[in-house]
C-alpha cells in the first residue's frame, strides 16, 4: 500500500480524517515551499499536494493562476519540482502528491517521469486536465513505480463516469464540490453525504472533497460529509499576503476534529 | 476511414484533455450533435439561414487580373468574405448557435482573438434570442476596439481577460472556466477545429459548407476539378472546410498556410509544424508551440486570427499522413500579399487570407496557365485597415 493509502487507515483507526493541503510549488520560491511543506506538516496536515506551475492552468481560479505565473518567473519547472520532493525526503515522510497539467508531463516522457518521481518520494499525482479515458499510457507508467493515480469526479458526473473513473484510481478520489475552478465559492449541497458514500462504495476507495473549502467551518462540513479535505487556495493565498498561514492550518484541523 | 473515432481521435491527436466536470457536458454535446446531423428540420433551418441571412452560397471569383500578374495558373479565389459579418466564422457560430437554442440553453459564450468570431457568436445570439458573453484578452480588447463595439451593438457583453499573455489563449482558458461552472445552462461556441472532442469534428462539418459549394462551383466554371487548393491555418476552421470535401480526390494537392510571424528562426511566429511538437493545450492532443519543460510559449502574427500556439488535431494527422502540405508566410509576405490582391482585383482581403494569398504568389508563376488552384478567401480586411495604416506601410 502506499504512503496515501496507509495515512487514511492509519487516520481512520483514530477515527480522524486527512487534511490535504495544496502549495503551488515555488510561490515564492522552491527553498519556501520546502519549508513550507514541513511547517504545513507541523500545523496538522495530513498529506501534501505539490502544483506544478503552467502557463495555462484552465482548471484553476485566479489565486493559483496568479501563484504559478509567479513561480514561473522564477523558472520553476517539473524537473525542478521532482528535485524538491528528493530533497524533502531527508526530512519527512508525509504523502507527497503532484499535481500538474497533462503537458508538462507528456513533455517530460510518461515512463522517465513516473520513474524519477517514484525515485525521488512522489506517492502520487493528480492531473486535473486528463480524463480516465485518455490516461492509459500514464496509469502504465504510474503503477508498477507505485504511484498512485488520483482522478476528479464532479457533481455532474454521470454513474458510467464514475464507473470509469473508480477503475483507473488509486489512492483515492478527488470529488470537486462544485461545478467550477479551484477558489470558487463553496455550496454546501444537500445529498452529498449519501453520494459521497455511493461512490465510495463503488470504487472501494475513500473519497475527498476539494474546491471552495476556505474556512474551519467549510472544512467541517466537509469531513463530516466525506473521507477527506483538500484545501488549496485558501492556503495559497494566505501564504500570497504573508498571513499566519501555520495558525489558520491548524484551526483547519481543529475544526475537522470536532464531532459533527 | 472515417474520422475522428468515437473518442474523438484522429490517429494520436485529438480527444479530449478536460477537467471530469466538462465531461457530461461534452458526451451530451456529442450525442446531440450526432441526432442533429441527420435531423431534416435543423437541416432545413440551416439551408435557409445559410441562403437568407449569411449569403450562400459565396462566390468563387474567378481572379483574372491576378493571374495574370503571376502569369501561370488559373486563381479562383472562395469568397467566404463576402458572409454575413465578414468572414467565414459565421458558418460556425451560427450553426452552434442554432444547435444550442434547440438543447434548451439560454446563455452562449464564446472565446475570441481579433474580435471576428465573437462577432459571429454575438449576430447568432442576437438572431437566436439568446444572451451571449465573450472573452477577449485586455490585449486584444484595446487592439480591437472597433470589433469590440460592435460586440455590443449586438448585444453581447465583453468579458476582458488580464491574465497570463492577455491574447487568444487565455480568452479560451477563460471561456472553459466559465463553461465548467455554468455547464447546466451554457453553450460554449468554440471558433475553430480546435479544443475537446466533438468540437474538432463538428466545427469541420459546420464548415465544410465551404468546399461543398467550390467543388460545385468549379466543376461548372471549369468541368473539372482543381489542381491545388490554399489557405490559411490559425486553429484551421477555414482550411479545413476547404479541404475536406476535396480529401478523397487525390489529384487535388493541397497547402496549409501558418503564420510565420517574423521568421522562422527568430522563434516569433505561429508555425506550429514547423516549430512544434506532441503536445496537449486545451482539450486537444496535437502539434503545440512549447518551452523545453512543457508550457506553452507566446506566438506571433501580425494577424491576430492565426497567431495561436497549437493546431487543430485533424490538420495534424493529414500533415503526418502526408496529404496536405503546409509551410508558412512571414508578416512581409502577407503584408505584400494584402496590397497586391487590393490593387489588382479591388479586394482587401483579411490579414489571416492574405497568408494564403502570398503562398498563392509563390506557386502560381512556376504552374501551367492550364491549371487551376482555389484559394480561400476566408474573411475580408476591413478590420485590418487600421492596423496596417498605423505600421505605416504602404502595401
Amino acid at each position: 500500500m502506499s504512503r496515501i493509502g496507509a495515512k487514511f487507515d492509519e487516520l481512520r483507526a483514530k477515527n480522524e480524517k486527512p487534511l490535504i493541503a495544496y502549495i503551488m510549488a515555488g510561490d515564492p520560491s522552491l527553498e519556501d515551499t520546502g519549508r513550507l511543506v514541513l511547517e504545513l506538516e507541523a500545523s496538522g496536515a495530513d498529506i501534501i499536494e505539490l502544483g506544478v506551475p503552467f502557463s495555462d492552468p484552465m482548471a484553476d481560479g485566479p489565486v493559483i493562476q496568479r501563484a504559478a505565473e509567479r513561480a514561473l518567473v522564477r523558472g520553476v519547472t517539473l524537473h525542478s519540482v521532482i528535485a524538491l520532493v528528493k530533497k524533502l525526503r531527508e526530512k519527512t515522510s508525509i504523502p507527497l502528491i503532484l499535481m500538474t497539467y497533462y503537458n508538462p508531463v507528456l513533455k517530460y516522457g510518461e515512463d522517465g517521469f513516473a520513474a524519477d518521481a517514484a525515485e525521488a518520494g512522489v506517492d502520487g499525482i493528480i492531473v486535473p486536465d486528463l480524463i480516465a479515458d485518455e490516461a492509459d499510457s500514464l496509469i502504465a507508467a504510474c503503477r508498477p513505480k507505485g504511484i498512485d493515480t488520483i482522478f476528479l469526479l464532479a457533481p455532474t458526473s454521470t454513474p458510467e463516469r464514475v464507473e470509469i473513473v473508480a477503475k483507473a484510481s488509486r489512492g483515492f478520489l478527488y470529488y470537486v464540490t462544485i461545478t467550477g475552478i479551484t477558489g470558487s465559492a463553496l455550496v454546501t449541497e444537500m445529498g452529498m453525504r449519501e453520494r459521497i458514500r455511493e461512490i465510495g462504495a463503488i470504487a472501494g476507495l475513500p473519497v475527498a472533497l476539494g474546491f471552495g473549502i476556505a474556512t474551519p467551518d467549510d472544512a467541517a462540513w466537509a469531513a463530516s460529509v466525506s473521507d477527506g479535505v483538500i484545501v488549496g487556495s485558501a492556503i495559497v493565498k494566505k501564504i500570497a499576503a504573508n498571513d499566519d498561514m501555520k495558525s489558520f492550518v491548524s484551526s483547519l484541523k481543529e475544526a475537522m476534529r470536532q464531532p459533527q | 476511414m472515417r474520422l475522428p473515432d468515437s473518442k474523438g481521435h484522429f490517429g494520436v491527436y485529438g480527444g479530449r484533455y478536460v477537467p471530469e466536470t466538462l465531461m457530461p457536458a461534452l458526451i451530451e454535446l456529442e450525442e446531440f450533435y450526432l441526432r442533429l446531423k441527420g435531423d431534416k428540420s435543423f437541416k432545413a433551418e440551416m439551408d435557409s439561414l445559410f441562403a437568407n441571412y449569411v449569403g450562400r452560397p459565396t462566390p468563387l471569383y474567378f481572379a483574372s487580373r491576378l493571374t495574370k500578374e503571376l502569369g501561370g495558373a488559373k486563381i479562383y479565389l472562395k469568397r467566404e468574405d463576402l458572409c454575413h459579418t465578414g468572414a467565414h466564422k459565421i458558418n460556425n457560430a451560427l450553426a452552434q448557435a442554432v444547435m444550442a437554442r434547440r438543447m434548451g440553453k439560454r446563455r452562449l459564450i464564446a472565446e475570441t482573438g481579433a474580435g471576428q468570431h465573437g462577432v459571429a457568436t454575438a449576430t447568432g445570439a442576437a438572431v437566436c434570442g439568446l444572451s451571449c458573453d465573450v472573452y477577449m484578452g485586455s490585449d486584444d480588447v484595446k487592439r480591437q476596439a472597433l470589433n469590440v463595439f460592435r460586440m455590443k451593438l449586438l448585444g453581447a457583453r465583453v468579458i476582458e481577460v488580464s491574465i497570463g499573455s492577455r491574447t487568444l489563449k487565455d480568452a479560451i482558458n477563460e471561456a472553459l472556466r466559465d463553461w465548467t461552472a455554468n455547464v447546466r445552462d451554457t453553450h460554449y461556441v468554440l471558433g475553430t477545429a480546435f479544443g475537446p472532442h466533438p468540437y474538432p469534428a463538428m466545427v469541420r462539418d459546420f464548415q465544410s459548407i465551404i468546399g461543398r459549394e467550390a467543388k460545385k462551383q468549379i466543376l461548372k466554371a471549369e468541368n473539372r476539378l482543381p489542381d491545388l487548393l490554399i489557405a490559411c491555418v490559425g486553429g484551421g476552421s477555414n482550411s479545413i472546410g476547404l479541404f475536406h470535401a476535396f480529401l478523397e480526390e487525390h489529384s487535388v494537392g493541397m497547402i496549409g498556410v501558418e503564420a510565420g510571424g517574423s521568421g522562422i528562426e527568430t522563434g516569433r511566429h505561429a508555425a506550429r509544424f514547423a516549430g512544434g511538437s506532441l503536445g496537449v493545450l486545451q482539450g486537444a492532443k496535437s502539434y503545440l508551440l512549447q518551452s523545453d519543460d512543457g508550457n506553452v510559449l507566446d506566438t506571433h502574427s501580425v494577424s491576430a486570427g492565426l497567431d495561436y500556439a497549437s493546431v487543430g488535431p485533424e490538420h495534424a494527422y493529414l500533415r503526418d499522413s502526408g496529404r496536405i502540405e503546409y509551410t508558412w508566410a512571414v508578416d512581409s509576405e502577407a503584408l505584400e500579399a494584402f496590397g497586391l490582391l487590393a490593387r489588382t482585383e479591388g479586394i482587401i482581403p483579411a490579414l489571416e487570407s492574405a497568408h494564403a494569398v502570398a503562398e498563392a504568389v509563390k506557386r502560381a508563376p512556376a504552374m501551367g496557365k492550364n491549371e487551376i488552384m482555389i484559394v480561400n478567401l476566408s474573411g475580408r480586411g476591413d478590420k485590418d485597415v487600421q492596423q496596417v495604416a498605423e505600421m505605416e506601410i504602404t502595401p
